[in-house]
């Protein structure tokens, strides 16, 4: 190939050359696309002028004038949209994460017990994955909602584990009263976390000298319990709890789930685990067995050859699918609208029903939904990155 | 001082593998963690399957008597909620006179779904068949011509409107998938730009909120006077949204078709839309049918979101049927059974489908 002949240059206009073909089709690709644009542009400004409908984003300042269930900040009718707006924003993701992480325990579980030696253990992750997946996600939500909404006791009667109560107003469990001594035994925890980070660290670095293997696992566990209980002592080992008990009419004090937000949760991991568990098992499945049959000669047991082989083999495989599902939970948990958690899209339906500014409200969703999808597939890439095998 | 030879003595033979019973040692009782699961898996079993297989079958009401429900509850499920309902689940609004053209039209379309999962049927001609068959459906559910009475949209509901949506946003989807994959990979920066765009800003926004869209800011986009009917409206709704998705399933399909086929096809003379024609899309979309297969599935199921736009599917149709009625309203638990097992089977018949056929197409790179 080291001496290909350049074909003569000339300027061709004429509709045989390639290059001026691509060019005309771009500018008819880009008129027509901009044509339809401003056609719909044009239609929807003059709509909105004959219908007399109000544009522009100036709403957001003016009271909502709706009280919403459950928020995360102080929030009251009075305030303006954009405070209903954000409130909506952050209990969306408030689901969205602690469903990530459920989702992730519990997928991992299902996938790799798909590879279990027992099967029975086999077959319920087999069927838990079939039988999950192939129901939509917004009947699994209504089905739960129902389930906690009419099937569960009256608040007058809830059931009860210890100080843990389920009712129909939700779920009620203790919490411990937040002091000086909480906040400095979290603040031990976090510095038994970087200790352990140190810890693992030089572990490493022992092991490549000495080549003596160190456990990292418990060691670092007792150093974060550890500093956490340490902190908690200094702070004066505070141990009085908020625990909800029985009222008369309802269960009273401690923190509580509302049934919406339970549902919702419930709903949206257990479909999504299905989903991780499939992912899990195709990037365990794709290792090759030499991989865990050398592993096995080498005398690792069956749960070191998992971890210390095949998982971090089957990770690069898992990542990106893996991605995808945290978004599609992410972007599932719009349903919440069906059932009334006050996530933004039903904050937004909420504001579009009252204002009538449907462009507005719905460019909103849609900011909120790309803006977390690109965050957190730009964070899933590198994370991609840095575990790739390091070609040459 | 002669040594003598002495043999190590000979291995045993080797554990036999096969059969029930080395089935049952190895997969049941190997080890004794393996056997703890087994005997916990059993336990559970033992303890979660008769009540529910009693209140499921054994001791469920099958007759639609509201009264006799009421006393079993708690005991057994009461399925005559499904005797008394399953019309107006299944068919939803749709004039009782009439009923017979959604079944028609559902049995056509599902007729034609599964010759078109044949492979020998693979050709240009089902595309044209495919048109012919959604005129017709559309005919059929509508009336107004061939002396059938008009049946406005709103009317239209339940099973066969689920079908309709997922089977024709899929059919509506797939050529524009094809058109931008293809626009993807394209070497026109301006025609790769707008369908990167189309794609990423389609895949990162929910369903729901295409929906929103549809129903809400649709109407403003016509030219004043315009109306377009709402069911329409969804169904381009759902078919730009599936398309996005499939879009990325053909683009996965065309990157799997070795650049030897394209360079080869150009030393042939090939201009570029006969080797796509040609050499590239048969190859490639034939390797994408399981992919495909997936997204019918997950449209399938996500089509359950047009109730929240007010349009009367299976789920949707569900909630009509029980809401406005306080003698079933209890028994909704058994109605979202009954539509989750109507998806179920639809769903799971079609995702065994789809691994036979990677199967089948795979077939020839496996040696």
């Amino acid at each position: 190939m080291a001496d290909v002949r350049t074909p003569p240059k000339r300027r061709d206009w004429s509709w045989r050359s390639q290059a001026v073909r691509g060019v005309i089709y771009q500018i008819v690709a880009i008129a027509v696309i901009a044509a339809a644009v401003w056609f719909l542009a044009h239609n929807t400004l003059e709509n909105m002028r004959v219908r007399g409908i109000q544009s522009g984003f100036g709403f957001l300042g003016s009271p909502a004038g709706f009280d919403i269930g459950e928020m995360l900040i102080n929030y009251d009718a009075l305030d303006p949209y954009w405070k209903a707006f954000l409130v909506g924003i952050l209990n969306t993701l408030r689901v969205a994460v602690i469903g990530i992480v459920l989702t992730t325990v519990l997928g991992t579980l299902l996938g790799i017990g798909r590879f279990s030696h027992n099967a029975i253990v086999r077959g319920l992750c087999y069927g838990y994955v079939e039988l999950f997946r192939n129901i939509p996600v917004l009947l699994q939500l209504l089905l739960w909602y129902l389930v906690f909404t009419e099937i569960l006791p009256d608040t007058n009667a809830a059931l009860s584990v210890g100080s843990v109560f389920l009712s129909k107003g939700g779920l009620s469990f203790p919490v411990p009263i937040w002091g000086i001594g909480q906040g400095l035994a979290s603040l031990g925890a976090i510095l038994g976390l970087v200790l352990a980070l140190f810890y693992r660290h030089w572990a490493m670095q022992q092991f490549e000298r000495t080549g003596r293997v160190r456990d990292t696992f418990w060691p670092a566990l007792a150093l974060i319990f550890g500093m956490a209980f340490v902190g908690w002592l200094v702070g004066g080992a505070p141990t009085e709890w908020n625990t909800p008990k029985q009222g008369e009419v309802m269960v009273e004090d401690g923190a509580a789930m509302t049934p919406e937000f339970m549902a919702v949760l419930l709903g949206l991991t257990l479909y999504t685990a299905s989903y991780v568990a499939e992912v899990v098992r195709a990037g365990i499945a794709s290792v090759s067995h030499g991989q865990g049959e050398a592993a096995s000669s080498l005398g690792l047991s069956r749960g070191q050859s998992m971890r210390l082989v095949v998982l971090p083999q089957a990770l690069r495989v898992i990542i990106p699918p893996l991605t995808n599902q945290y978004l599609n939970l992410t972007k599932n948990s719009s349903l919440a609208v069906a059932i009334g958690y006050p996530d933004v899209v039903s904050i937004s339906n909420t504001a579009i029903n009252q204002t009538g500014r449907a462009v507005e409200c719905i460019a909103i969703i849609m900011l909120v939904y790309l803006s977390t999808s690109l965050s957190t597939s730009g964070l899933m890439n590198w994370y991609n990155k840095r575990s790739a095998i390091k070609e040459r | 001082m002669s040594a003598v030879f002495q043999p190590i003595a000979a291995r045993e033979a080797p554990i036999k593998m096969e059969g029930f019973v080395p089935w049952i040692k190895h997969n049941l009782f190997g080890g004794w963690r393996n056997t703890v699961a087994t005997l916990l898996g059993l336990a559970v079993i033992v303890h979660w399957l008769p009540p529910l297989a009693n209140w499921l079958l054994f001791k469920a009401v099958f007759v639609p008597d509201s009264d006799v429900c009421q006393s079993a509850r708690e005991i057994g499920a009461c399925w005559g909620v499904i005797t008394e309902k399953h019309r107006l689940i299944i068919l939803g609004r749709y004039p009782l006179a009439e009923q017979w053209r959604p079944e028609i039209a559902t049995l056509l379309l599902m007729g034609l779904l599964i010759f078109s999962c044949i492979r020998k049927f693979w050709k240009p001609w089902l595309a044209l068949l495919w048109l012919v068959v959604v005129a017709l459906v559309f005919v059929l559910m509508g009336g107004g011509v061939a002396g059938l009475t008009r049946v406005s949209t709103d009317q239209w509901g339940g099973l066969p409107l689920t079908i309709m949506l997922a089977t024709l946003s899929i059919v509506f989807a797939f050529p524009i998938a094809v058109v931008v994959a293809l626009g993807r990979r394209s070497k026109l920066p301006a025609i790769r730009t707008v369908c990167v765009i189309y794609v990423e800003l389609i895949r990162g926004v929910p369903l729901i909120s295409v929906l929103f869209m549809a129903s809400f800011m649709f109407p403003l986009f016509m030219p004043p006077g315009v109306s377009i009917d709402v069911l329409l409206r969804v169904l381009v709704g759902i078919t730009l949204f599936s398309a996005a998705y499939m879009a990325e399933i053909v683009r996965g399909g065309l990157q799997a078709i070795p650049k030897g086929q394209t360079e080869a096809a150009a030393t042939l003379g090939l201009s570029y839309w006969q080797t796509q024609r040609k050499i590239v899309l048969p190859q490639a979309l034939a390797l994408v049918v399981p992919g495909i297969m997936n997204n019918f599935i997950s449209i399938f199921k996500d089509t359950s979101l047009v109730t929240i736009v007010s349009l009367y599917e299976l789920t949707g149709a569900m909630g009509l049927a029980l809401n406005s009625d306080a003698n079933w309203r209890p028994f909704k638990l058994e109605a979202y059974l009954f539509i989750a097992a109507i998806y179920f089977a639809f769903c799971f018949s079609m995702s065994r489908y789809s691994l036979w056929i990677e199967k089948q197409v795979n077939r020839s790179k496996v040696r």
